[in-house]
């Protein structure tokens, strides 16, 4: 049994890999392999739930490899599977073959024909991961490979300037989230002093109880993290932003396994939090808020996909509260469903104008004057939901605007100050650590939050730079070195936990670097004021810098990824400003570097006399 | 105070700047026009150049995509060469130029004078208005026109845009605006733009042009407020606003958002102007680039047109006189280029039948109500405003409704409801829905317009309605029989059965679906129209009437009216009329000739659709070709007006053994019974707009689909139920998706008249809106002398002989369409079995 779950994962990964290397007219070769090979799953997904009822139905955990093992620390593989994750799992593969399905003619001549068919199975693959995972470290590799994919994909027609700019929001929102999973990780590493998976959890309900405090601060990051997947309060507003794609992608993800994730994350970690009432109030509260203002937003949308989504969000509101008065099965029932009839409402959408002028056509009654009060009510609801409950300021207001405000302290941060001031900074704060100078405890943290202060401010400058490209892709090369030097004033990493952390840094780095200047070799701005969409004419290029941008901003495809999770345990327990700091340095730098990728290679097309341009736009 | 300084004239500004808006019906109102109609005032050469320097616009295909053609024999050299020596006199520079084009690089970007102004907000105060004002001032504008997609409604939409706007800023807790200065003016000023003016410019020379950049920038939006200002009827909830108005709150929206950022006192935008500042309609400079891309833009549209004229001199030097034999059937269609291969088809299956055609809401205007409708439809072509009512009853069919879509969906117990019961149902219609597609309660079906067994007040019998006459007098069906049969030449020689066929297109997950019906019914099917002119002719008033002018009917002759679904490729009858059992045994025959026809023509169309193949039995083929109509996951359930060129007006034996592909228009007209070219006149004025409109519409969408097509269709986003737009913000998207031009060749219509020359340039001057089109050469036109069988071509005002270059052009005897589509490199083919 326990290896037929291995069997998940082969599949997708493989079918991901030859779409890859597909040529990009093979229509038909790259639309039939990834349909085989969800149609392998989706089997497979039959035979193991029907194998698993036969067996009683008993929840299955198993551990697997360790990717890096060090002395107290151990980053494994764990997956976990029982009825959560079989409803999750089948609903999911069932989903992906029909947008897969539906997809293979709808998508028929799109100029990013292929790019769609591999990023929905890199997707697919995130998010069997993510709904398999069986402790933290697991889920968070799924749960990043749903968070690239769907900047990816809402940024699918990537030339445009609406639909980069929307990835670029949502990808800052799921951001926030990552710091949650982070940030949870490193208490739950504290709690039980080694990585656990969610088992031990579950069995040693005595350790949480003892530790509410821990506890609760897991269960907050955790719902943190849900809050801004599943676009519940204050996040709600990102999801009718996310309807750019074409509208299976939108339909798979926004309408149904995406948004969804965030109540998945809270199911599967119930009896994490299950005995913080204050935290179970919490949910409730903000899922029955989301459900009433998204509810209210839902009921101005003048526009069919804004209105699925407000309607979807305010449902997941329900599912949220259903999770935390504990009635999984109710909210498992309820996902499906909502999962399923917002798929069917999204991809019908374009009928609607046929389906509703005929109605109206039919059956208009104009509407009937309702009595003074009632309506003075609704109106004045009315501006207010038009205006999305000023959802969107709220989030600038708290999280941009500070970091755009700290523009003007960070003046001082050119290139050349880097160099010449920060470099020897950096270069002194290395010898103080491996010359073993004894340092006095209270010198030793102030070193620490000096230089991972430093560090914040760099990827804050980074963020928002404007002039150069190059200046904010070094910075935040410098971050993660400062990062690494506080950490370690903190508690020494050893130098090959140090090489794990920024080696993927640095080489990610170096090739986005080259990027940068081979496109100002080429005579192609690499400024930041504006859009200036290189992807038309340097393909190549664009697609190594995402690469490196990935690897910069902590993403699995370097051990970066696992330097970060490694950097965060040893900041111990009694320093949450630091983990606090580090955390928002991540979030910081990984924003940054998208939106420099962004800026740089998506968002606009130039037209000229001589060449043709896309005609899918 | 004097609001309005000299110089700056409101009403003008505005309407200037209506000129140059997109002018795009709403969705259910889709109609085909020539997306810059704003130039078409000039010379289509000097207007195309001009759109591109100052809005930006490409308007040809790019240079490279004309050497591609040349390289794959589209463009052919002798045409190119014959094309530059029209062009220049010296041969020197004719090789020049050909060198040029041949290898030359233009690569100049394509800019636009659009923005200088608008622009500074965000280089000189940091502020973009796109983030700012105009997600908002689109939601407001969004929930005010919303037809019914939002469950609440915008309060006070009585008594128009701004009026409502005003109620709304008293009456929520937040207002619209934040700062008393531009609420003041919101509430208390008159609506007067200059003012908004003064405070964001402070210069007046600038007033215009920043309007053209504000407007412009959302340009969709404003285009579409234009429409609806002029034409309220797009809407069936009907909405008062105006453009001005738009204008009025979006300025201070902007005032407001400065005001913000800035408090009370920042500098208007003149302080900033730099004077390198480009006036927007200040002169073009000509440039090599124009000229090349006109020589190119003529080789490519000849190479095509000079194969045709060749194919028709060579088929008319061996015409024969046409035979006195009473046809089997005759069949009337519409001119839409959809039918000509039909057409083919039929003459293929039964030598023996006659078609004629004529656009296909056969001279009849009235609207339509069906049974338990609120509103009437227009069915006839969309600038006539009929004084005629024709109303359905007795319906026996009914509508099916999709509870999934259901509004319940959207609230919040009923929402929770839904998702857990209709919910998981869906799930069961998904998989069905998309392994097994077939007719569904959410798509456009054409047959479902009128329902078959269904009765039609024809008749007019005193009663009037909302100031509309309810059916027709005698008299009134007499004229409207008369002129068609006249214009076509349909005035003896009539079979015993003659088919009345309409056009509409059946379609899902379609939002573009109007534009797939008969344009000559407003975008709807033609289905009633050809039922109530089968009614005139068969009615034994008109007939007797219809005598007196010399056009005998035997008794024997029936006019039955039918639909043809051009996508699935069928055809409903409306046959109960046919009683006599001899007829009923015709009519049998007949069918079992049409549905042959119809099986040939689906097999010609599925040569352009990928996910079908052609060596499979006609009948097969048939299915899935039917599949494609109601396949949510099918964009393209029809080729529409694809690759259309043509616009013959003449007999039918003039292109009877071409294979021409379905690029044709083909109204029927025999300039015999026309020697004044009266009913010639008639036919172009109608003909010219509708057939020149949509080629244009391709064209365009074509060249430009970033600014002047809608962009994949794949993201769009309903709005209102009379838009679409890109994502939730998105400016609306006018114009046709990629999914409809892609394999479109961007040509201009070429209209090819069966008349004297000398007739065709009388009748032409005699109508300067009509002459605009020619004279500007917007279309193409050229005659066919049929007397001396020789070609005249117009330009600038006179006719020229035209003698095609020689060349021999490909003979089949069979399957012209395999040899067509397997042909690396397609012409006009000539095909030899004589069935004219």
């Amino acid at each position: 049994m326990h290896n037929l779950i291995h069997l998940f994962f082969p599949v997708p990964v493989i079918a991901f890999l030859v779409v890859s290397l597909a040529g990009r007219k093979e229509e038909k070769f790259i639309s039939t392999t990834a349909l085989t090979a969800i149609g392998i799953n989706l089997l497979l997904t039959l035979v193991i739930i029907g194998l698993w009822i036969s067996q009683q139905a008993a929840p299955l955990n198993f551990r697997d490899v360790s990717l890096y093992q060090g002395e107290e620390y151990d980053f494994f593989l764990n997956f976990y599977f029982d009825h959560i994750s079989a409803v999750y799992l089948l609903t999911g593969n069932i989903i992906t073959f029909v947008i897969i399905y539906f997809s293979r003619i709808y998508m028929h001549r799109e100029s990013g024909f292929k790019r769609f068919f591999y990023t929905v199975l890199f997707f697919y693959t995130g998010y069997i991961v993510t709904v398999l995972a069986g402790n933290f470290e697991t889920l968070f590799i799924g749960w990043e490979i749903l968070g690239i994919s769907s900047f990816l994909l809402i940024a699918f027609y990537r030339k445009r300037y609406l639909p980069v700019k929307n990835a670029l929001t949502v990808f800052a929102i799921y951001r926030i989230g990552d710091v949650g999973i982070l940030m949870a990780m490193w208490m739950a590493h504290h709690l039980f002093h080694r990585n656990v998976p969610f088992i031990t959890f579950f069995q040693e309900q005595e350790h949480l109880l003892a530790h509410p405090e821990e506890t609760g601060f897991i269960g907050g990051m955790i719902l943190l993290a849900a809050l801004a997947k599943s676009a519940q309060l204050p996040f709600s507003g990102w999801l009718p932003r996310a309807m750019e794609g074409p509208t299976p992608s939108s339909a798979i993800f926004y309408g149904s396994l995406s948004v969804h994730i965030g109540a998945f994350l809270l199911l599967r970690t119930f009896p994490i939090w299950e005995h913080q009432t204050i935290l179970r109030i919490c949910i409730a509260v903000i899922g029955l808020l989301t459900a009433l203002v998204t509810t209210l937003i839902s009921r101005v949308q003048p526009t069919v996909k804004g209105q699925i989504a407000y309607s979807s969000a305010a449902q997941i509101g329900i599912i949220f509260m259903e999770i935390a008065a504990g009635l999984d099965i109710i909210a498992l029932i309820h996902f499906t469903g909502n999962a399923f009839l917002r798929t069917y409402q999204l991809l019908v959408s374009p009928s609607m104008v046929t389906y509703f002028i005929r109605e109206q056509f039919y059956n208009y009654v104009p509407a009937a004057e309702k009595s003074t009060l009632l309506r003075k009510l609704e109106n004045r609801f009315y501006l207010l939901s038009l205006r999305e409950w000023y959802l969107d300021r709220v989030i600038f207001n708290v999280v941009f605007r500070p970091l755009k405000k700290m523009r003007v302290l960070l003046g001082f941060l050119t290139l050349r100050n880097l160099l010449f001031i920060l470099g020897p900074v950096y270069l002194a704060g290395a010898w103080l650590i491996y010359s073993q100078v004894a340092l006095s405890e209270n010198l030793r943290n102030l070193c620490s939050l000096g230089s991972v202060l430093l560090a914040l401010l760099m990827a804050a400058k980074s963020y928002n730079e404007r002039q150069s490209a190059p200046l904010a892709w070094v910075l935040i090369l410098a971050a993660h070195f400062f990062i690494d030097l506080g950490v370690t004033f903190n508690d020494p990493l050893n130098v090959q936990e140090t090489a794990i952390y920024l080696t993927g840094v640095v080489i990610s780095a170096v090739s986005g670097y080259m990027c940068l200047s081979e496109l100002r070799r080429m005579g192609e701005p690499v400024d930041l004021h504006v859009f200036h969409g290189a992807v038309n004419q340097h393909q190549v290029l664009a697609f190594i810098f995402l690469l490196s941008t990935l690897g910069m901003a902590g993403f699995p495809v370097t051990s970066t990824f696992l330097g970060e999770d490694l950097v965060l345990t040893h900041i111990d327990q009694g320093s949450p400003v630091l983990a606090l700091l580090v955390s928002l340095t991540f979030i910081v730098s990984g924003i940054s570097v998208i939106r420099i990728y962004a800026r740089v290679f998506l968002g606009s097309v130039t037209k000229n006399y001589q060449k043709s341009i896309d005609l899918t736009l | 105070m004097d609001h309005h300084p000299h110089g700056f004239d409101e009403a003008k500004a505005i309407a200037h700047l209506r000129h140059y808006l997109p002018a795009q019906n709403a969705l259910k109102d889709f109609v085909h026009h020539n997306t810059l109609h704003a130039f078409q005032h000039q010379h289509f050469d000097d207007a195309l150049y001009e759109a591109s320097v100052i809005f930006g616009y490409s308007t040809y295909l790019a240079l490279d995509e004309f050497t591609a053609l040349y390289r794959d024999g589209r463009i052919r050299e002798d045409i190119l060469e014959r094309t530059l020596q029209e062009a220049f006199r010296d041969p020197g520079e004719v090789e020049i130029w050909k060198n040029r084009l041949l290898s030359g690089n233009f690569d100049r970007t394509i800019s636009s004078r659009l923005g200088q102004l608008r622009n500074l907000w965000k280089e000189k105060y940091s502020l973009s208005m796109d983030k700012v004002v105009y997600p908002f001032l689109v939601r407001l504008l969004s929930g005010f026109l919303d037809q019914g997609i939002a469950v609440s409604l915008f309060p006070h939409t009585g008594t128009g845009f701004l009026d409502a706007v005003r109620k709304l800023d008293t009456e929520s807790y937040t207002g619209v605006l934040k700062h008393s200065r531009a609420r003041k003016l919101l509430h208390d000023s008159e609506v007067s733009l200059a003012p908004l003016l003064d405070i964001l410019l402070g210069e007046e020379s600038l007033y215009e042009q920043y309007l053209f950049d504000q407007q412009f920038s959302h340009s969709g939006w404003s285009g579409f407020v234009s429409v609806i200002e002029e034409d309220p009827s797009n809407l069936l909830i009907p909405r008062k606003i105006s453009l001005k108005e738009v204008i009025f709150l979006e300025m201070l929206l902007e005032i407001d958002a400065l005001d913000e950022k800035f408090g009370r006192h920042w500098e208007p935008l003149r302080h900033h102007v730099s004077a390198g500042l480009t006036p927007l309609f200040s002169a073009v400079p000509s440039s090599e680039i124009r000229t090349a891309q006109i020589l190119w833009q003529k080789a490519f549209e000849w190479t095509y047109f000079n194969d045709v004229m060749l194919g028709i001199q060579q088929t008319q030097a061996q015409e024969q006189g046409s035979s006195a034999r009473t046809p089997l059937f005759q069949t009337l269609m519409c001119i839409d280029d959809r039918t000509c291969s039909f057409r083919r088809h039929l003459h293929e299956t039964e030598p023996a039948c006659e078609t004629f055609s004529t656009p296909g809401f056969f001279g009849v205007e009235f609207y339509f109500q069906p049974e338990n409708a609120k509103f009437y439809t227009k069915s006839c072509p969309a600038p006539v405003n009929p004084a005629y009512l024709i109303r359905e009853t007795g319906r026996t069919s009914f509508r099916q409704q999709d509870h999934t879509l259901s509004k319940n969906s959207h609230g919040l117990v009923k929402g929770w409801l839904t998702a857990n019961t209709l919910g998981l149902s869906s799930a069961v219609r998904l998989l069905t829905g998309i392994l097994k597609p077939e007719l569904n309660p959410v798509m456009s079906y054409s047959f479902d317009h009128m329902d078959k067994n269904a009765a039609l007040t024809i008749e007019y019998t005193g009663e009037k309605a909302h100031g509309l006459q309810v059916g027709f007098t005698v008299e009134e069906m007499t004229s409207r029989a008369l002129n068609v049969l006249k214009s076509i030449g349909l005035t003896r020689n009539f079979a015993p059965i003659v088919y009345v066929i309409g056009h509409g297109g059946s379609s899902v997950n379609n939002t573009y679906y109007a534009g797939y019906e008969c344009g000559a019914c407003c975008g709807r099917p033609g289905s009633v129209n050809a039922r109530v002119f089968a009614y005139f002719l068969n009615k034994a008033e008109v007939r007797e009437a219809l005598q007196k002018e010399g056009i005998s009917i035997p008794e024997t002759t029936l006019f039955v009216g039918a639909l043809h679904d051009t996508t699935r490729d069928e055809i409903q009858y409306f046959d109960d009329v046919i009683t006599e059992e001899s007829h009923v045994q015709m009519h049998r025959k007949n069918r079992e000739t049409l549905e042959k026809a119809l099986q040939a023509n689906a097999r010609e169309r599925s040569f352009r659709f990928a996910s079908i193949d052609s060596s499979l039995p006609a009948p097969k083929i048939h299915e899935k070709v039917k599949k494609r109509s109601v396949s949510l996951f099918e964009p393209r359930p029809e080729w529409n007006h694809t690759a259309a060129a043509l616009t013959i007006v003449g007999r039918y034996s003039l292109i009877g053994r071409l294979y021409l592909d379905k690029r044709a228009f083909v109204n029927s007209y025999d300039y015999r019974q026309d020697p004044e070219g009266h009913y010639l006149l008639h036919i172009l004025k109608a003909a010219v707009p509708v057939s020149g409109g949509i080629a244009l519409e391709y064209y365009f969408s074509r060249v430009d689909q970033q600014k002047l097509g809608a962009g994949t269709k794949l993201p769009h986003n309903v709005v209102g139920l009379f838009a679409v737009a890109n994502g939730t913000e998105g400016d609306l998207r006018p114009g046709l998706p990629s999914q409809m031009i892609e394999i479109h060749d961007p040509l201009r219509m070429h209209f090819i008249l069966e008349q004297k020359p000398r007739v065709v340039l009388d009748i032409l001057q005699s109508d300067p809106k009509l002459y605009e089109w020619i004279l500007n050469e917007w279309i193409l036109l050229s005659v066919f002398d049929p007397e001396n069988r020789a070609f005249w071509r117009f330009k600038g005002g006179e006719f020229y002989p035209f003698v095609p270059l020689e060349r021999s052009l490909e003979k089949v005897s069979a399957d012209p369409e395999r040899r067509y589509f397997e042909s690396p490199n397609p012409s006009v083919l000539l095909i030899e079995t004589s069935y004219a």
